[in-house]
């Protein structure tokens, strides 16, 4: 996967998967890409209101980006329809460009804020666009005092 | 089907299933699998997944045979004599719309239409377990329906049972592709491919130019045979002298009009940037929502709606089908799409109980299916059966009594899971019966218990109290 480092990768390995949290998508403002900037209150121990916030608005700011309909899409557009759109067997569109850019930075993200934090960030993409996926992990020796919930068991008994 | 949407995950209901074991002991063998190997929908994939198509093409190659035919009588029959007598542009505009037709076809068809990949295990527990706290504990199942305001605009997401999630909005479920499409349209058996985000744009070119195709070509060839019968002779004679014409005028004839239907229809569609789905159901027009209707999708402006469905940014590919699977994400992502759970794993109720016990009692019956056909070329004789439904009733048979028990129905019933889950395999080997689909509808099950054990004095089964 895109979003793992080889530290990231170490985190998964030292402690084990708690719980999962899930940002929904927020659709108040038409079928483009954004995100819900609610707080989870799974993560109230975890990391503070304002980092979370952060990174969950600069990501639907860089999905804004992307999505924008204007004089750029119309030209790649126009362009691509004039080559019967096999233009786009050869070019980079800008979105993909802008999705790299997202994954680069969750990466960023998860190695700077959220790992730290026994937190990672799933890229949306690799979920369908739906949610992000937020895993808390806790320590090898703690983990047997986690709340049990349904989806904490199932995904631990794996 | 109450009890079927009542279900919660389980992952430990994985064992049950032979399938997902068997793809477990696969996954060991070879390690770096592509994602489009285990692809749940009913997708057919080439080149190594570079290349994806629906299950069946429907009648795409008939499509692409008329194209090509009715070009080629054309290019053959009529441009040598059109050439002649008018312009060599004819051929050239000709061709250049052939080549177009055959490209927004083939893209429109090979192209992943905006196929939204089905929720994790995780995810789909998380839903579950928003769905189960915003229920009431009432006997009715909660809703699978949840409402959103979009532009001020209440929109309901219906639950999609398949794909394990709320369908976003303009989302459908293709039957025919068992896939949540995005911004679904339809199923075209034409293009043999679902319509929808990401090919919209090449079905449209496709239907666009292929209308302009058919009325040059009409056009050329009612030409070609005036020009013929003004040069003295009668029709029937320059028609005898062009047969391809003919065939070419039929064709043309009858796929012009309902090309040019469709070409409007779209058009209109696109303007006030609807869906066929949506149109059809008519979700948003005015008798619907009197209060207030519209679409909220729309720019409210026809310009605005034709550049951002036409030439919007282009969407990624969300089902990454040449990526590779990792091993802990393997496993799950495959059985994903076959949890059908037994119904004992739900909470316990007084119908949850009797449903157990009816659970029980078929599992056992159907373990000594398999004592019973094990020995294949043995003789029914009495002692064997005896001996054989001995020992099955007798384990069986405190199980059904504890499984009633207030308290918690999962305990008790759960020990028993391994060894019928053997029993299971060896039943599915030798009868090849999907076990999914019996477990996928537990409602039935009285009558199923009833009709085995309707059966079972065949094999010298005796009938439990």
């Amino acid at each position: 996967m895109a979003t793992e480092f080889h530290n990231l990768q170490e985190l998964r390995h030292s402690a084990s998967l708690a719980n999962k949290v899930f940002i929904q998508r927020d659709y108040s403002e038409g079928t483009t890409c954004r995100f819900q900037t609610k707080f989870p209150s799974e993560l109230e121990s975890r990391i503070e209101r304002k980092l979370f916030e952060d990174t969950v608005k600069t990501l639907n700011n860089y999905y804004t980006e992307a999505e924008k309909i204007g004089g750029q899409s119309y030209l790649e557009g126009c362009l691509a329809c004039s080559t019967a759109y096999l233009i786009f067997l050869c070019m980079e569109t800008r979105y993909e460009k802008v999705l790299k850019k997202i994954s680069k930075y969750i990466q960023e993200q998860n190695e700077k804020i959220f790992a730290p934090r026994g937190l990672l960030i799933t890229d949306p993409i690799e979920r369908g666009m739906r949610v992000i996926e937020i895993s808390i992990y806790e320590d090898r020796g703690s983990s047997g005092s986690s709340s049990g919930s349904s989806s904490v068991s199932g995904s631990t008994a794996r | 089907m109450k009890n079927c949407e009542y279900q919660q995950i389980d992952p430990r209901a994985l064992s049950v299933l032979p399938q997902s074991a068997h793809n477990n002991t696969e996954k060991t063998v070879q390690r770096s699998r592509r994602k489009w190997e285990v692809f749940p929908g009913k997708n057919r994939f080439f080149c190594d997944g570079r290349i994806i198509l629906p299950s069946q093409s429907g009648v795409l190659p008939l499509t692409l045979g008329l194209i090509v035919v009715t070009c080629g009588l054309f290019f053959a029959f009529d441009c040598p004599f059109l050439v002649k007598h008018l312009t060599v542009f004819i051929p050239v505009i000709g061709g250049a719309l052939f080549v177009f037709v055959v490209f927004s076809l083939l893209r429109t068809s090979f192209t992943d239409p905006g196929i939204l990949p089905r929720a994790t295990p995780d995810e789909a527990a998380d839903i579950e377990k928003q769905i189960d706290t915003s229920g009431s504990s009432t006997y009715r199942p909660p809703p699978r329906t949840k409402e959103i305001l979009i532009n001020q605009q209440v929109v309901k997401l219906k639950y999609c049972f398949t794909c394990k999630m709320f369908r976003p909005p303009r989302t459908s479920h293709c039957s025919l592709c068992d896939n949540c499409v995005e911004r679904f349209d339809h199923h075209c058996p034409w293009v043999g491919n679902c319509v929808g985000k990401r090919n919209y744009r090449f079905f449209y070119s496709f239907i666009i130019s292929l209308s302009f195709l058919t009325s040059f070509i009409f056009g050329c060839v009612i030409t070609h045979i005036t020009l013929r019968s003004q040069e003295g002779k009668s029709l029937v004679q320059s028609i005898q002298e062009s047969p391809a014409s003919v065939v070419e005028l039929v064709i043309c004839f009858f796929s012009i009009w309902s090309i040019l239907g469709l070409s409007g229809f779209h058009t209109y569609l696109i303007a006030s940037n609807l869906t066929t789905n949506e149109d059809i159901k008519g979700s948003w027009s005015s008798k619907r929502c009197a209060e207030e209707s519209g679409n909220p999708y729309s720019y409210n402006s026809i310009i605005t709606n034709c550049c951002a469905t036409l030439c919007g940014p282009m969407p990624p590919s969300l089902i990454d089908r040449r990526g590779f699977l990792s091993l802990d994400e393997a496993i799950p992502a495959v059985s994903a799409s076959e949890i059908e759970l037994p119904p004992f794993t739900v909470k316990s109720d007084a119908h949850m109980c009797t449903q157990s016990t009816k659970d029980v009692l078929e599992r056992m019956v159907h373990s000594y299916d398999v004592h019973g056909l094990c020995p294949p070329a043995t003789p029914k004789t009495t002692p064997l059966d005896l001996e054989v439904s001995g020992p099955a009733a007798a384990s069986s048979e405190p199980s059904l009594s504890a499984g009633c028990l207030p308290q918690d129905a999962r305990q008790p019933v759960a020990p028993p899971c391994p060894p019928f889950s053997r029993s299971y395999k060896r039943r599915d080997s030798l009868h090849s019966i999907n076990p999914a689909f019996r477990l996928a509808s537990p409602s039935p099950s009285l009558s199923r218990t009833t009709f085995i054990l309707g059966d079972a004095p065949d094999n010298g089964f005796i009938p439990l109290p």
